[in-house]
């Protein structure tokens, strides 16, 4: 527990008449006038985890750190979901079959991030979108790059852009980014169940 | 009021760390085994009812990551509780009670050990006096005990007895985290944990998970032949701040029985959500159980206690000995918070 007298936030304004409260009698403590009062407290907490991916998360963090992307099929639906839970949302059955899936995709929907939030490396403005993986039903995020941001629309083609080998672990963080692939925009009308 | 039984019951093998498994994929299993047992089909429940907290296994949202094992598509009515189950199990009882539902699911379970479950139950202190200490789960039942010791209410010997009984009765019970215990006067020969509370006073840390399913009226005739009705239910909570308390009694729990209807007759097994020896003492007194009344026949908390879902867990015990005809009344008691701040009863009741 700290006295944040270093980054004390600025006094509350508050107008008059919205309340009252009765003065307190603090006469019997002595020295209690000269005592600075305490405006804030800032209690740090942090705790600590391990993370448990689970068997079909595991399967998948595996198989990224050999650059391969795999999903896990519904059996109920035939629909493909990365990265996978282990468990379909449709049919709340277990995937069990697990699918290759290509290292391109679509973009779906997109957003440009004009904010430079904590802790964000990227230059603004930069493109955050949702990208159909080749194969799967359910797109995922990623960063687009390598084309100017007013450029990018749903439909457009994207490669994935790996980290070098040496540098790949079980992590999606290998893919660094998305690049267009040159091919032929999807029309709108394929990607209507993937909004 | 209208007449809501328990009808099917599952739960995980409960064990110290499941740790090849997700949560999602530690709970779809039992839903699919409640879901069979029912006899309803997945997409036959009128309301799904969920309880954990994100906190324990420190996955934000995890509880909509598990709705996958639900199926929840085409859309359902779906509500969670960042409660025990046995709350989340309220929530559909009142649900029903509304004329909303007939049929409703409820699920909870915890993943503990992915955290360090003492400290992170710290957490539900006060954020201002109390949390900024890091008093642990431990640290506070341990001041319940020596007020409970000292005002007479147990005993470390007692509290003891208490420990071998539940590891021992739960040698019979498949589900149980741990089935054997040391004689009483060898674990008095143990060091303490925390002054009073021994390691043996403690409920394990477990993961796990519990369903079940509720029907109303003639659909649960129908769908079980001998369904565990809810006679009566009720919660009720004591202050937070601990020093509000007097740790040593629990006038929720005393109010809760009273208006759930525990006096109106025999009471035959009591499950109750006992996570330190010393609660069972304090639990008996204030639902005014006698001495005959049999305890935690399952081992109880002691023997496994999945947060988030023991306290459902209590209500399936005793639905389970309705559904088998092993007997005909029992109370099942789910907590919340620290030292029994947070208590619920339920008097079940089988027919004929």
């Amino acid at each position: 527990m700290t006295d944040t007298a270093s980054s004390e936030p600025a006094p509350i304004e508050i107008p008059e008449g919205v309340w009252s409260q009765p003065e307190v009698d603090m006469s019997a403590i002595e020295e209690i006038a000269s005592v600075e009062s305490v405006r804030s407290v800032r209690a740090f907490a942090s705790l600590t985890y391990d993370y448990t991916p689970g068997l079909a998360t595991t399967r998948f963090l595996r198989a990224i750190k050999e650059k391969r992307l795999v999903g896990e099929r519904c059996s109920e639906t035939g629909k493909v979901y990365i990265p996978p839970r282990g468990v379909s949302p449709v049919s709340g059955m277990p995937t069990t079959e697990q699918v290759d899936l290509g290292l391109d995709g679509t973009v779906v929907s997109f957003c440009v991030v004009n904010l430079d939030f904590t802790g964000n490396a990227q230059e603004i403005p930069y493109v955050s979108a949702l990208i159909l993986v080749d194969g799967s039903d359910i797109p995922i995020y990623g960063l687009v790059r390598e084309i100017p941001y007013n450029e990018v629309q749903p439909g457009l083609r994207l490669k994935s852009v790996w980290v070098e080998d040496s540098e790949m672990t079980t992590s999606f963080e290998n893919i660094k980014w998305w690049a267009p692939n040159g091919e032929p925009d999807v029309p709108a009308s394929e990607l209507a169940d993937y909004v | 009021m209208r007449d809501v039984a328990i009808i099917a019951t599952a739960q995980t093998k409960h064990v110290r760390s499941a740790t090849t498994v997700n949560e999602v994929e530690l709970i779809q299993p039992v839903i699919q085994e409640v879901i069979e047992r029912s006899g309803l089909g997945r997409h036959d429940f009128d309301f799904t009812c969920s309880g954990s907290s994100d906190y324990l296994a420190g996955q934000p949202f995890s509880f909509v990551m598990t709705l996958d094992a639900v199926g929840a598509w085409p859309p359902i009515s779906e509500s969670h509780v960042e409660m025990d189950g046995a709350w989340a199990l309220y929530e559909a009882w009142v649900k029903i009670q509304t004329g909303h539902a007939d049929t409703a699911l409820v699920y909870s379970y915890g993943k503990s050990s992915p955290g360090d479950l003492p400290r992170v139950l710290s957490r539900m202190t006060d954020p201002y006096y109390e949390a900024p200490l890091w008093p642990t789960s431990v640290d506070i039942a341990a001041l319940q005990a020596r007020a409970a010791i000292q005002a007479g209410v147990t005993s470390e010997q007692a509290m003891a007895d208490i420990a071998y009984r539940s590891r021992t009765s739960a040698a019979a019970n498949p589900f149980a985290q741990l089935t054997t215990s040391a004689q009483p006067l060898a674990l008095m020969d143990e060091e303490y944990l925390a002054d009073p509370l021994r390691r043996h006073d403690c409920a394990p840390i477990t993961d796990g998970g519990v369903a079940i399913v509720l029907a109303a009226g003639d659909k649960a005739r129908s769908l079980c032949s001998r369904p565990a009705w809810i006679r009566g239910i009720d919660h009720r909570a004591d202050g937070h701040h601990l020093n509000f308390r007097d740790l040593t009694t629990s006038p929720s729990v005393r109010i809760a029985a009273e208006k759930a209807g525990v006096a109106n007759g025999p009471v035959e097994i009591a499950e109750l959500h006992t996570c330190f020896t010393h609660h069972e003492p304090i639990l008996r007194s204030a639902l005014g159980l006698g001495d005959d009344v049999e305890v935690n026949p399952s081992g109880g908390p002691l023997a496994a206690n999945p947060m988030m879902a023991a306290g459902l867990i209590r209500m399936v015990e005793v639905a389970n000995r309705i559904h088998s005809g092993e007997v005909s009344r029992g109370v099942a008691h789910a907590t919340g918070g620290h030292a029994l701040q947070h208590n619920l009863i339920a008097v079940l009741e089988g027919e004929g």
